[in-house]
């Protein structure tokens, strides 16, 4: 009597297992791979200003405050969703946002923004893409965090939204700001 | 036949060529690392291929990465930390022996011993069955 319960219920108890796994799996984006930069120091870098080659843009031109990066780039279709988005957290102004402007064209970059707007204190112009190895960046619009002691917060990689703004990066934000 | 002949040259040509124009290094000892290294690094545009078969942007300024940080006489181990400290442990195709990474590595040995101690049950069971009964052999082996 024992043997037969068993026959049925582990081969159904296997089953379920391999069900909620594979349906953990589909929830999950694989384009999200977590940085291993998280809790680190930022990557250094200086590099000229998008819009002047003579001016340096700098990892540490925001050191001691919270800074954001976002690497951006006029042939990224995602990048041109996000800018709304961008534009509304310049628009807030609790903390500076440095552009990092990948693989890309200075002039269409700079056409870019001004049709689109600029919603960027600087941008550093990064058209070898060597910086952005740096960052561990492999899919634009990427976004990170930086904390008032330099070390990386906080990566999203895709699009930013209103939501995620709120959700995800403001309580770090607020986080950070109480920690000593 | 010679147009046969061409055709078959022509797809001879593009296997033979890699994705760059042309080898990295003219010293073979460092082309051969140069080839181990890109084709065991992943490319995290297109997931499920490597630099080297890759033909992305990101693909192409790694496997620049790998030429440079050979040319400057890094070592493999070197390079592959180089690699993970910016795109984590899932840039390497193998990844590294850690107790994170233990059931990784174990699951193959886990599942075949599962498999082997399942099916050695059911043989013994069935074993016992058929000594004590004989028939239920014959029923297994010929059920009409």
């Amino acid at each position: 009597m024992k043997t037969s319960i068993l026959r049925y219920l582990i081969p159904a108890a296997s089953f379920a297992l391999l069900v909620a796994i594979f349906v953990k799996g589909l929830g999950q984006d694989p384009r999200e791979i977590e940085s291993p930069l998280i809790g680190k120091p930022a990557p250094a870098f200086s590099l000229e200003s998008l819009g002047d080659p003579a001016w340096k843009v700098s990892s540490a031109d925001f050191a001691g405050r919270p800074w954001l990066l976002n690497v951006w780039a006029t042939w990224c279709v995602e990048c041109r969703h996000e800018h709304e988005t961008l534009l509304a957290i310049a628009k807030e102004d609790r903390l500076p946002m440095m552009g990092l402007n990948w693989l890309d064209d200075r002039a269409l970059a700079l056409r870019w923004l001004t049709q689109l707007g600029n919603p960027y204190v600087s941008i550093a112009f990064d058209p070898e893409g060597r910086t952005a190895i740096d960052w561990g960046v492999y899919g634009a619009p990427e976004t990170f965090l930086i904390g008032a002691d330099g070390t990386v917060l906080k990566k999203r990689v895709g699009i930013m939204t209103p939501e995620i703004w709120r959700e995800e990066f403001l309580p770090l934000l607020a986080k950070a700001a109480k920690a000593p | 036949m010679r147009l046969a002949v061409l055709v078959f040259a022509a797809c001879l040509a593009t296997t033979a060529l890699a994705i760059d124009s042309g080898p990295a290094f003219e010293d073979p000892a460092l082309q051969a690392r140069y080839d181990a290294l890109v084709n065991e690094l992943r490319c995290l545009v297109c997931q499920n291929n490597s630099i080297a078969d890759s033909n992305a942007t990101l693909a192409r300024d790694l496997r620049r990465e790998v030429r440079e940080l050979i040319a400057e006489g890094r070592s493999d181990a070197e390079i592959r930390t180089y690699m993970t400290d910016r795109y984590g442990d899932f840039v390497l195709y193998r990844p590294p022996v850690a107790p994170r990474t233990w059931l990784l590595w174990a699951a193959p040995a886990l599942l075949l011993l599962g498999g082997l101690t399942a099916a050695s049950v059911i043989v013994a069971r069935r074993a016992r069955a058929a000594r004590n009964d004989p028939s239920t052999l014959d029923q297994d082996a010929d059920p009409s």
